[in-house]
């Protein structure tokens, strides 16, 4: 049988008939248009959260204050703490426990930075020496804080590439002194270029000394400690050496969280699995409407078209002739609708990704085309079979007699 | 050659069954002209049908070429269809979407004839009915008698041993029907192909050298026996 005829037969089929094969197709169209969505969304998400944690190293922990029953999350939250997270708490897990490579605490904030004129708001990031090693941060000019900067408070301020760029200009900001939140900070270093990470933008970060961050914030304790366990590959030790050795500070109170990288991975794919259900939910109902819509549409053009299969037979097609003729027909709907909803789904995700500048850019994959015309192909066959099949058993004189 | 035994044909209609072959035997030579009559509801339409092997018999043999159709599946008697029968109706049956050469290629495409072959044959048909300027024109565009030729074409295309017509005529007007049957028959003279006519027409059907009568499913009278 001549495949290329019989498509052409599907296609001249489908012409004479364009607004209800139109109509036919719309539920394949937002089926094929979801699942784009679906796919592209969830892959630029994946780039989007493999970035972040590629920056981050594998073997980094964090503690919050507060205890919370539920995992992962971002930092504060509901406190019902008595003690809060200080410095000294810093030093002793860094002192006791050998599964632990660094600890740096972390208060965090936003603040004025002012060079004469030129002013910009930015996070503040108080910190000590530990926190270079703990982040992989490199220093591009001029030095990092030193344990003596917390300890003697001084006002020294190591500062992000486009903070510098954007207060000095071309000119170098070494040494140069600027205003943070109206207190006066000489600056020491240069951060190098890292970028996004972890939801901080390291080119326009302040770092100064976790002490005067604590006096310009007003706050008694830490926003958080960032930890580096000493064995990437298992972080157990070092999670019950934290806990331990807090715990025995805070008067054997558990009053504070230990969140790991694992912890945050597993967050994002509970956002990310909970999205492509609901995707997922819509993309199959409106596949199986669609479906339907192929089959009831098929199911009367095969009885509008009784008489046509009366003469095909009369003239010799066989069965299987009849049955691949409706059932390409079939399939050419579906993929007319899932080419259609291909271009719909591609556009309304770089439409969101447009629209919402920090959503992660979607990524259309060949690997989403394909599935996408796949499941039209499915979807055409899978609904087509039962018409053609109707059409294939018409004996050949009742469909000629037909009127 | 065409051989029928004792068929008979019952159509069931719930409780009721209507007979409308009687047990007919037939026996038609190759490049025979034949014709057959009757009375309305006489079984006419329904032989053809079983010559034709578009029904198959309730009881009763048929061979075709020494071949027992009767008792042939429907694919096995689709391809006899398409090698040895053409079927020519009182309705025309063309496709209303295909032009006059797709109709006519019809059968080559369920033959497997390959695409450029289809074309060529159909147009060379289209010439022996005298419509090869007609070829592109739809069913629509053309009149009755000519819509007739194009089917007849179509019956021819494959070179069938067998050319059916049921009531050929019944939809022109007595001037085109006798051209049609004059094509008929020159068919039947120049290519030996056998030609089995149905008619109400008297006038027409005497003009066949063998003429079958069929009253209530039997024949009645048959002159070629
Ligand atoms: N599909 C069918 N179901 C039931 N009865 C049928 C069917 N086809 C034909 N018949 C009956 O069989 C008998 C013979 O019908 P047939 O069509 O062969 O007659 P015919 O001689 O061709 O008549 P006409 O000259 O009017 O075309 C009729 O009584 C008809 O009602
Ligand atoms: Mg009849």
């Amino acid at each position: 049988m001549d495949m290329l005829e019989q498509t052409q037969v599907a296609l001249d089929s489908i012409k004479s008939n364009k607004l209800r094969s139109f109509l036919t197709t719309l539920g394949v169209i937002i089926g094929v248009a979801s699942v784009i969505l679906l796919v592209s969304i969830g892959e630029g998400l994946k780039t989007y959260l493999t970035d972040i944690f590629a920056g981050m190293g594998s073997n980094l922990l964090f503690v919050t204050p507060g205890k919370r029953n539920t995992k992962g999350g971002g930092h504060g939250g509901a406190l019902s703490t008595v003690h809060k997270l200080t410095v000294d708490d810093a030093r002793a897990l860094g002192q006791r426990s050998y599964n632990i490579m660094g600890v740096a605490p972390r208060v965090v904030g936003g603040a004025a930075i002012e060079n004469g004129s030129l002013s910009r708001d930015s996070v503040v990031l108080g910190t000590d020496e530990q926190y270079l090693k703990v982040h992989n941060l490199k220093v591009a000019s001029g030095r990092f804080l030193l344990k003596e900067d917390s300890d003697g408070r001084r006002r020294v301020a190591v500062i992000g590439q486009t903070i510098a760029k954007e207060l000095f200009g071309d000119t170098s900001a070494l040494g140069r002194t600027v205003k943070v939140s109206d207190t006066r900070f000489r600056i020491v270093g240069i951060m190098r270029p890292k970028g996004q990470s972890l939801g901080i933008d390291y080119d326009e970060v302040v770092f100064i000394p976790v002490t005067c961050a604590l006096d310009m914030f007003n706050q008694e304790g830490l926003s958080s400690l960032s930890i580096k366990a000493a064995n990437p590959t298992n972080l157990q030790p070092a999670i019950s050496d934290i806990r331990q050795i807090l715990k025995h500070r805070h008067n054997n109170r558990e009053d504070f969280t230990i969140i790991s990288q694992a912890d945050l991975l597993a967050t994002a794919n509970r956002i990310t699995s909970t999205m492509t259900l609901v995707l997922l939910g819509i993309a199959s109902i409106s596949l199986l409407v669609g479906g339907i819509g192929i089959m009831n549409i098929m199911l009367v053009s095969v009885r509008e078209r009784t008489r046509e299969i009366g003469v095909r037979k009369a003239v010799g097609a066989r069965r299987m002739d009849i049955m691949i003729q409706f059932l390409i027909e079939s399939i050419v709907i579906s993929l007319i609708g899932g080419a259609i909803g291909l271009l719909l789904g591609a556009l309304i995700s770089l439409g969101i990704s447009s629209a919402v500048p920090e959503f992660p850019p979607p990524k259309i994959t060949l690997w989403a085309v394909m599935v996408a015309f796949g499941f039209s192909v499915a979807v055409g066959i899978f609904f087509g079979v039962a018409p053609a099949k109707k059409a294939a058993d018409l004996d050949p004189i009742s469909a000629l007699r037909y009127e | 050659m065409i051989e029928i035994e004792d068929v008979k044909k019952v159509y069931t209609m719930g409780a009721e069954k209507v007979h409308a072959l009687r047990g007919v035997s037939l026996t038609v030579e190759d490049g025979a002209h034949m014709s057959i009559v009757g009375p309305s509801g006489s079984g006419k339409s329904t032989l053809m049908n079983v010559i034709g092997c578009l029904d198959s018999p309730t009881s009763g043999t048929y061979r075709l070429d020494g071949e027992l159709v009767s008792e042939m599946g429907d694919d096995a008697l689709a391809t006899v269809r398409n090698r040895k029968i053409g079927f020519v109706f009182q309705t025309f049956n063309l496709l209303p979407r295909q032009s006059a050469v797709e109709n006519v290629a019809l059968p080559l495409l369920y033959a497997g004839t390959g695409r450029r072959e289809r074309k060529e044959r159909a147009l060379a048909a289209l010439s022996k009915v005298d419509l090869a300027n007609r070829a592109n024109h739809k069913p629509s565009e053309l009149s009755g008698g000519q819509r007739q030729r194009v089917a007849i074409a179509r019956a021819l295309v494959n070179n069938p041993s067998i050319l059916l017509a049921d009531e050929p005529t019944g939809n022109l007007d007595q001037e085109v029907g006798r051209e049609i049957i004059k094509l008929f028959e020159k068919l039947n003279a120049d290519s030996g192909v056998t030609l089995v006519l149905v008619t109400h027409d008297r006038a027409l059907a005497s003009t066949a050298p063998r003429q079958v009568e069929i009253v209530d499913g039997h024949i009645v009278s048959d002159t070629g026996r």
